[in-house]
């Protein structure tokens, strides 16, 4: 059973019935002793750091995930999910020198696109449409996944983790290379949306029930 | 008038456009197949339940099953679908949402959904049916706060602002004026400001419509989506006017539109889905293919 956290973050249909698609059981998790009986956790999310944040200590998920992740089951943050898992984040912060604190469950931050050149015109933010990943680690999530797949993307922020070797398991370039996904021990993360990007974002929730 | 636009305007003004063929020509063809792709998007218009197409707003023919419609989209590549509500009672607005959830769960593409909100509640409702965009039209004008309340509660990247302006004279200057109510109503407004108006309110995304292209099949409005792309750092999706492939890489390459959206072409057979991205990408204009 994959649980996916309802955090007041967004719609959840749309990962669920990917999931559902690729025939493996998902439910919505609403409290945190729902984690103990799960055997795969994704973390979804649209919205604003801050907010994710936020939501997720009041509604009391933050310490419930960190014992969920030493348990060494899997986890997948999708976007803000992603995000959420590291230290800091740039977005809803008062300045620059105090950015919101995330879970910590990485080292490294989230930043925001700025003035980078692109292409034969301007960057545009947020990152919006379908942008191709290149890897080479040989990353569960990702198999079956061909170089070069596209995938869908919509973001104004990106996570730069402190370890990008060890982090990041797909770049895609956006005026930057940005961490298009991650895998650590029992974390996975993608910034793109696997629920929105057709055949080749259902191989890859196919691959994390079977992780 | 933004000054970044200028440029852009006098270039084309002054017929100084670079040959289109060779817009991507200085980028080394590798990085084309690394840069985000431009995105197809087929826009269909729903009434009542039903996908119908205006052609200047006011002829509707009736072009099947908005599910059934956005399957086949998903299965020929569309990159997104834009559904919009024209729905003029409450009863079609609430088959909409039947419609909205019935697509979330079979079709595993982003989809946009517009038409007929006018609060906050309007959008939420859609959200929570699963649209992953909400793109709001008249009340931008009239209330502005809906859009600083859907990008404060679903974020930027899911508040889309749409901008449907008519070129008329005043003073002796031709001006873009934003209508709204369907292309009813004059606004006073002028795109380019307007633009970076609602971007400052919170928009993450415009879908610009030129009243006078739609459903005319005779092109895009290069002139007015070149202005506003140059003056926003969101993306800009260009519609109306639409009437085969050449059409949308004039827009992607000479109006520095990110997207194009077209809904005849693809409704009714002239074109597909995949037929007109392999034209794209044979004039080196990064798409995203999805047949082999």
């Amino acid at each position: 059973m994959i649980g996916v956290i309802d955090y007041q973050m967004g719609n959840l249909r749309s990962v669920l019935k990917a999931i559902e698609h690729v025939d493996a059981q998902a439910k919505v998790i609403s409290q945190p002793s729902e984690l103990d009986d799960i055997e795969r956790l994704i973390l979804p999310g649209v919205g604003a750091f801050g907010d994710g944040m936020a939501n997720l200590k009041r509604l009391g998920f933050d310490a419930k995930i960190k014992s969920y992740i030493k348990s060494g089951r899997p986890m997948l943050g999708i976007c803000l999910g992603m995000q959420l898992l590291f230290d800091s984040s740039d977005e809803d912060a008062l300045s620059p020198a105090s950015p919101v604190t995330g879970l910590s469950l990485l080292s490294g931050k989230v930043v925001r696109f700025e003035g980078h050149a692109y292409g034969r015109g301007k960057l545009k933010v947020p990152h919006m449409g379908w942008n191709t990943i290149q890897w080479d680690r040989d990353d569960p999530l990702l198999r079956g996944v061909p170089q070069q797949a596209a995938v869908y993307f919509v973001h104004c922020y990106y996570c730069v983790p402190d370890q990008p070797q060890a982090t990041a398991s797909a770049m895609t370039d956006y005026g930057t290379s940005i961490c298009a996904s991650l895998w650590r021990d029992n974390l996975w993360g993608t910034q793109f949306h696997p629920e929105k990007s057709q055949h080749i974002g259902l191989q890859m929730l196919a691959n994390f029930a079977g992780i | 008038m933004n000054s970044k636009a200028i440029p852009t305007l006098r270039r084309l003004a002054a017929g100084e456009g670079r040959p289109i063929s060779s817009c991507y020509g200085q980028i080394e063809s590798a990085m084309i197949k690394q840069l985000l792709t431009h995105r197809i998007i087929p826009c269909l218009d729903v009434k009542d339940g039903r996908v119908v197409k205006g052609v200047h707003f006011l002829n509707l023919r009736d072009a099947g099953d908005p599910v059934e419609v956005a399957k086949q989209y998903e299965q020929d590549g569309a990159d997104e679908l834009v559904f919009l509500d024209i729905s003029a009672s409450h009863e079609g607005r609430q088959i909409m949402l039947d419609v909205v959830a019935k697509v979330a769960e079979c079709c595993f593409m982003p989809f946009t959904v517009g038409g007929g909100i006018r609060t906050i509640d309007d959008a939420a409702a859609l959200v929570k049916s699963g649209a992953e965009k909400v793109s709001i039209n008249t009340a931008a004008v009239t209330n502005p706060q809906v859009i600083q309340q859907t990008a404060k509660r679903f974020g930027r990247c899911a508040t889309v602002v749409n901008i449907d302006p008519k070129r008329v004279q005043r003073d002796g200057e031709m001006v873009f004026e934003v209508h709204t109510h369907g292309g009813r109503q004059s606004t006073g407004l002028e795109a380019v400001q307007w633009a970076q108006q609602v971007v400052e309110y919170g928009a993450g995304e415009i879908v610009l419509t030129s009243m006078d292209a739609d459903g005319t099949q005779d092109g895009y409005d290069l002139e007015m989506t070149a202005a506003v792309a140059a003056a926003v750092d969101v993306p800009v999706v260009a519609s109306g006017g639409c009437g085969g492939p050449e059409h949308i890489r004039d827009i992607l390459v000479e109006g520095d539109a990110d997207a194009a959206l077209a809904a005849t072409i693809f409704h009714y057979g002239q074109y597909s889905i995949g037929q007109t991205k392999r034209y794209l990408h044979d004039h080196g204009i990064p798409v995203r293919l999805t047949e082999a």
